[in-house]
């Protein structure tokens, strides 16, 4: 058990060169100097400075980001009340429907939520643009929050909490000083989670958003439809970049609490 | 009180964004287009009271129903999109299995880098990574290019715009779907189970069938469902990988709300698409069930 056997590294090693070969491919080529994405004609980086010429990219690039800020934070609240009300709120008219309309989202088709917002937002003659992609957005991720956050409020003991009501606090004390600092990593990787998925949506977007406001993927979309380019792939090495720092970074810190949490304990432990 | 909005502003939310938007889908689905924009016949003119409403329902009818039976394209993208679900969930299976079981059998210290390994394409641009494989799989592609330099065939093989390249693209992009929770059911596997399996004269091979198989059954069973259910609806694979003839539900009730403004008959999609999901959802839902029952 201590060492792979042969089988076992060959099927990593074809697993993970099938998960990663196609990425570096895109990254080396985001590098080359010929206009012909397949064939390499030297060293260069002038993709990456025609990227940053290119207006439309940039503002697609600035309406993405608002978006993602705007939709991740109010999906982080919307999404850790609702996972709150889910495991601690106990019974309430209509809970059933309440957890189906949490549980839904995440596994309906694309199309079909992208659709059916934008039936309501004409509907209520609401004009299409960044306000409506927020709300479409939220709606989804929230749906992805609370299910990170509640799998961990379901395992965190429920007596301290209470510990914190006996002792004085109000109930919103009690959340504030108690519950969300245990949930935070959770609540945090919610927000992450709610981001990326906000920065990565073509389709929902597609739908909700006007011609006032095209987001990233959409102009991405488009432009990658007429073939490959190098233009997307120096974009597409900088979002890759971007992720990979983010992951790594979140991994560490997650890691260094982990650790720390370890020592607490044990100076805990050894005090008694 | 305090609890009272807690679970209201949520709620509403979802009611207002979730709920709502889909009975307009179900509610359009049944009208005509009047001009091809909204407001669609009938309208429902509540200042009427009673008989305005009863004059509401009895307008509403199943022909963008019957359209969609008489029609076949609709049918023939809905068996597609069935088939390339299950067989590409099939192949993901196949690809993905070994990857789960090696990592469950790494040495304990490297499991959280193989991990982070899998869940790192996660997070990176669903839409980049299907749009690198079409430099990789094109005419004059990478993959061309190396079997043309290696001599394996002499002419340019066509994958790009063909099933073939829907079939890499879904299998690589619900790759990690499907590695996760077989990984969580085999890392908590008993290895001794192995071991005595062995001792009472197994072959290795007869001890992974019988033993390891059935113990990562819940985890086979629902990487396959999170693979096969948001395939089923997929739109970008098949509209940038596919071609002509790859013919998938998600692209054509995309086709039918922006190039031909239907959108009577759009909704009317997205209400069977619906019906379709239901069964795998209803099924899926009841797996994750037991499983949470089991581990208690």
């Amino acid at each position: 058990m201590n060492r792979l056997s042969w089988f076992n590294t060959v099927s990593l090693t074809l697993g993970f060169a099938f998960l990663y070969i196609p990425m570096i491919i895109l990254i080396i080529f985001s590098f080359n100097e010929s206009k012909l994405v397949t064939v390499w004609a030297g060293f260069s980086t002038k993709w990456y400075g025609e990227l940053m010429q290119n207006q439309a990219f940039l503002d697609a690039a600035w309406v993405t980001l608002r978006v993602a800020v705007f939709s991740s934070t109010l999906a982080t609240i919307l999404g850790t009340a609702a996972a709150y009300v889910l495991v601690r709120g106990g019974r309430f008219f209509g809970r059933t429907l309440f957890s189906g309309m949490i549980y839904a989202p995440l596994v309906m088709p694309e199309v079909i939520t992208g659709l059916s917002l934008l039936l309501l937002f004409i509907g209520i003659g609401l004009d299409r643009g960044i306000l409506t992609i927020v709300l479409a957005h939220t709606t989804f991720s929230m749906c992805f929050v609370s299910v990170v956050v509640s799998s961990r409020l379901v395992t965190f003991d429920r007596s301290l909490e209470e510990a914190a009501l006996d002792l004085g606090c109000s109930p919103a004390q009690a959340f504030r000083l108690v519950t969300l600092p245990i949930i935070a990593p959770a609540v945090i990787s919610g927000w992450l989670l709610a981001f990326t998925l906000s920065l990565d949506d073509l389709v929902i977007a597609s739908f909700t958003s006007g011609p006032s406001a095209t987001t990233l993927p959409i102009k991405i979309f488009s432009a990658v439809r007429l073939g490959v380019s190098p233009e997307i792939n120096a974009l597409s090495t900088l979002m890759i970049a971007v992720v990979t720092v983010g992951v790594i970074t979140a991994s560490l810190v997650t890691k260094r609490a982990m650790v720390r949490q370890k020592q607490d304990e044990l100076a805990a432990a050894s005090a008694e | 009180m305090r609890r009272a909005v807690l679970i209201a502003v949520p709620y509403v939310w979802l009611l207002a964004l979730f709920l709502v938007p889909f009975f307009i889908v179900l509610k359009i689905s049944l009208s005509d287009t009047a001009l091809a924009i909204p407001p669609y016949t009938p309208t429902l003119d509540l200042s009427a009271g009673w008989a305005g409403i009863r004059d509401f329902f009895s307008q509403l009818d199943l022909e963008n129903f019957v359209w969609l039976t008489e029609d076949d394209l609709y049918w023939k993208a809905y068996l597609s999109s069935v088939k390339i679900a299950l067989i590409s969930t099939v192949l993901t299976l196949i690809v993905g299995y070994p990857i789960a079981y090696a990592m469950a059998r790494a040495p304990e210290e490297w499991r959280p880098t193989f991990m982070m390994l899998v869940i790192l394409p996660f997070w990176t641009s669903f839409l980049i990574r299907v749009y690198a494989w079409m430099g990789i799989l094109s005419n004059e592609g990478y993959l061309n290019q190396l079997l043309l330099w290696t001599g394996i065939i002499s002419t340019p093989l066509t994958i790009l715009n063909t099933n073939t390249a829907v079939y890499i693209g879904i299998v690589y992009t619900y790759l990690p779907f499907m590695i996760l929770p077989i990984y969580s059911s085999l890392e908590r596997m008993d290895g001794s189970l192995i071991e005595a399996a062995e001792d009472l004269g197994c072959s290795r091979l007869q001890a992974f069938w019988l033993i390891t198989i059935p113990l990562s059954r819940p985890g086979i069973i629902a990487g396959c469902f999170l693979v096969m259910i948001p395939v089923i609806g997929e739109f970008v694979i098949p509209s940038l990988l596919g071609g002509s003839g790859t013919l998938m539900i998600g692209k054509v009730l995309w086709e039918e709300f922006f190039s031909n403004r239907d959108w009577p008959v759009a909704s009317a999609v997205a209400v069977v698409l619906l019906l379709i999901l239901v069964i795998p959802i209803v099924l899926f839902q009841r797996n994750q069930q037991k499983q949470t029952e089991a581990e208690q």
